[in-house]
């Protein structure tokens, strides 16, 4: 870790903590991720200083709530490429935006007889809301499977996807497996066969730099909590003409053109979709930790997760009785590693690693059906982030092997 | 280092039940029966109870699959109320999730849950807690003849 990235550290003072007596790590990115003390202060700032509600008031704390709220939009815009900032929709979450394309885009395009293609390594989030528009229209859910190394089956994919097919959504990078995902070219599948691509971006946009344009995604949705921001605000891109010909997500304020006794009028995008009073700080505070990232980097985001992985995921499948799970390359595997220890159950893996201050995952990490398919009942999942060190690979390594050791001692030697 | 805490969670008997779990197997045609899931780490259990005509657990098997302490739980929970009569075994069951959340019971009740009564421990360790309770949760649910669900179901019902 060169010196640019070791002072960052200061900006976490989360991490500067003992857990159980022990000097905390924190390898539960894929979950959330920690906030710099940047994106704190624009919180405060903005709730000290210029607080008030949005696109309404004519007084200037009105004014000023407005124009942070709407540079935010323009800072997100910017960092994902997108064409126009009308294009860039505030929701709660990356399962808001894709619950919002089900409902809506969905809802007005998908009959009896369509198919909807995702993977089986889907979160639940980019599962539910297809399984359940598909079970409503009469529709069929088709999954793409994975190939041995743990990565997206592409010739699958060309058989599943064809005129029948009128949405296929896939996430950009898994939650579990570590692998980046080729969305661009199910992106053109899709389009070669008339069907929308949806991404879910969720575990790509905190670790990567994404280019919307580039990928020829329709819609694409993440979260804030992932990438520094706070929680409660995320981002869902979708297409202008897509977006336009979309009826609207929810009813309410700030979403209305005309109002009268027996009809409406809808605003322009992005506010038809932006109904009620949204989480104006914490489109704020994902502004901030936008300018947070931009200033590192994406590309030395990227750059040090890898070295990381190249770093602990040849130890890590090195130990005896370690299996990790997904691509067994580090090349080909993001900073999300999911793994268990012979004979243990991860659960008991999770709370032994968290006696040794180090904070990891264990479930199914909302990923049932992929669970089901690798046969296994749950998983630990080690993810890292910008501000992880080698140090931190060191202590999970060790804590691991201590953990293995502490079952194997008593009652399972000796009988 | 900070393992030595795990012995309190990890007592040599838990292990031994969860190495060897006792009644580990299904009673295909039991009186009573359930499967209920811990949503949370995908744990699952599959009880099957049979009482005799006077209400008393004449016999008790479960199968699934769990962690440490789910498995060692209910090992110890069949242990516990083989032979008990439905009452009694309703009984235990509530002490048992009291005691998890540090409600006091007189040291009789704590007696009568044997090699289960190590679990108190698991109250410091909160994450913990649904996964030892996991097993008691469906024998409560059995024998009241509750359908199948999740361990969170139970809990909104207390």
């Amino acid at each position: 870790m060169d010196n640019t990235l070791s002072k960052l550290l200061q900006d976490f003072p989360i991490l500067d903590q003992k857990v159980n007596d022990e000097r905390l790590v924190y390898l539960d990115n894929a979950a959330t991720a920690q906030r710099p003390n940047q994106v704190i202060e624009a919180l405060t700032h903005f709730y000290q200083t210029d607080n008030a509600n949005v696109h309404r008031g004519v007084h200037t704390l009105a004014e000023r709530a407005t124009a942070d709220y709407e540079a935010a939009r323009r800072k997100v815009q910017k960092f994902i490429h997108a064409p126009e900032p009308e294009e860039v929709i505030f929701t709660k979450g990356c399962t808001d935006g894709l619950n919002l394309v089900a409902s809506t885009y969905g809802e007005a395009n998908v009959s009896a007889g369509d198919e909807i293609v995702i993977s089986i390594m889907e979160h639940h989030s980019n599962l539910i809301p297809w399984q359940q528009l598909a079970i409503r229209k009469g529709a069929t859910l088709k999954y793409i499977h994975l190939t041995d190394d743990g990565e997206l089956d592409l010739e699958e994919a060309k058989q599943l996807i064809t005129d029948k097919t009128k949405i296929v959504a896939v996430a950009h990078a898994s939650n579990v497996m570590g692998t980046v995902n080729p969305i661009k070219q199910l992106a053109k599948l899709a389009h070669q066969h008339g069907a929308v691509f949806v991404g879910d971006g969720a575990q790509a946009v905190p670790h990567m730099a994404v280019d919307v344009q580039d990928l020829d995604v329709d819609f694409y949705a993440f979260s804030g909590h992932k990438m520094m921001g706070p929680t409660g605000i995320g981002i869902l891109y979708g297409k202008r003409e897509l977006l336009e010909a979309m009826p609207p997500y929810q009813y309410g304020g700030e979403m209305i053109g005309f109002v009268h006794q027996q009809e409406s009028t809808w605003a322009e995008l992005p506010y038809k979709f932006e109904a009620g009073t949204q989480n104006i700080a914490g489109a704020v505070g994902l502004g901030a930790a936008v300018d947070y990232l931009t200033g590192i980097g994406m590309s030395v985001v990227r750059a040090h997760e890898q070295e990381l992985v190249n770093y602990l995921l040849p130890k890590m499948e090195a130990i005896d009785g370690v299996q990790v799970y997904g691509p067994q390359d580090p090349a080909k595997h993001t900073g999300v590693i999911a793994f268990n220890l012979e004979n243990l159950h991860p659960h008991d893996v999770a709370t032994a690693l968290d006696m040794e201050g180090v904070a990891v995952r264990a479930g199914h990490h909302c990923a049932q059906p992929l669970m089901e398919y690798l046969g296994l009942t749950a998983t630990a999942r080690a993810s890292l982030y910008l501000y992880n060190t080698q140090a931190d690979a060191d202590r999970l390594l060790v804590a691991l092997q201590e953990t293995k050791e502490f079952f194997n001692h008593g009652s399972r030697e000796t009988k | 280092m900070g393992l030595e805490k795990l012995n309190s969670l990890y007592r040599e008997v838990i292990l031994d039940h969860s190495d060897h779990p006792h009644h580990k197997h299904a009673l295909p045609d039991a009186t009573h029966k359930i499967t209920l899931k811990n949503p949370t780490c995908g744990d699952v259990i599959n009880l099957d109870i049979q009482l005799d005509d006077q209400d008393r657990i004449s016999d008790i098997g479960f199968t699934g699959d769990g962690c440490t302490i789910s498995q060692s739980s209910a090992s110890m929970m069949t242990d516990a109320v083989m032979g008990k009569s439905k009452d009694e075994a309703l009984n235990m069951a509530k002490t048992f999730s009291d005691m998890v959340i540090g409600k006091k019971h007189p040291q009789k009740d704590l007696d009568e849950l044997q090699d289960a009564a190590i679990l108190s421990n698991i109250m410091t360790f909160p994450a913990r807690i649904k996964c030892a309770t996991l097993s008691w949760w469906a024998l409560q649910r059995a024998l009241l003849k509750q359908p199948d669900g999740n361990v969170d179901d139970s809990e909104k019902e207390e």
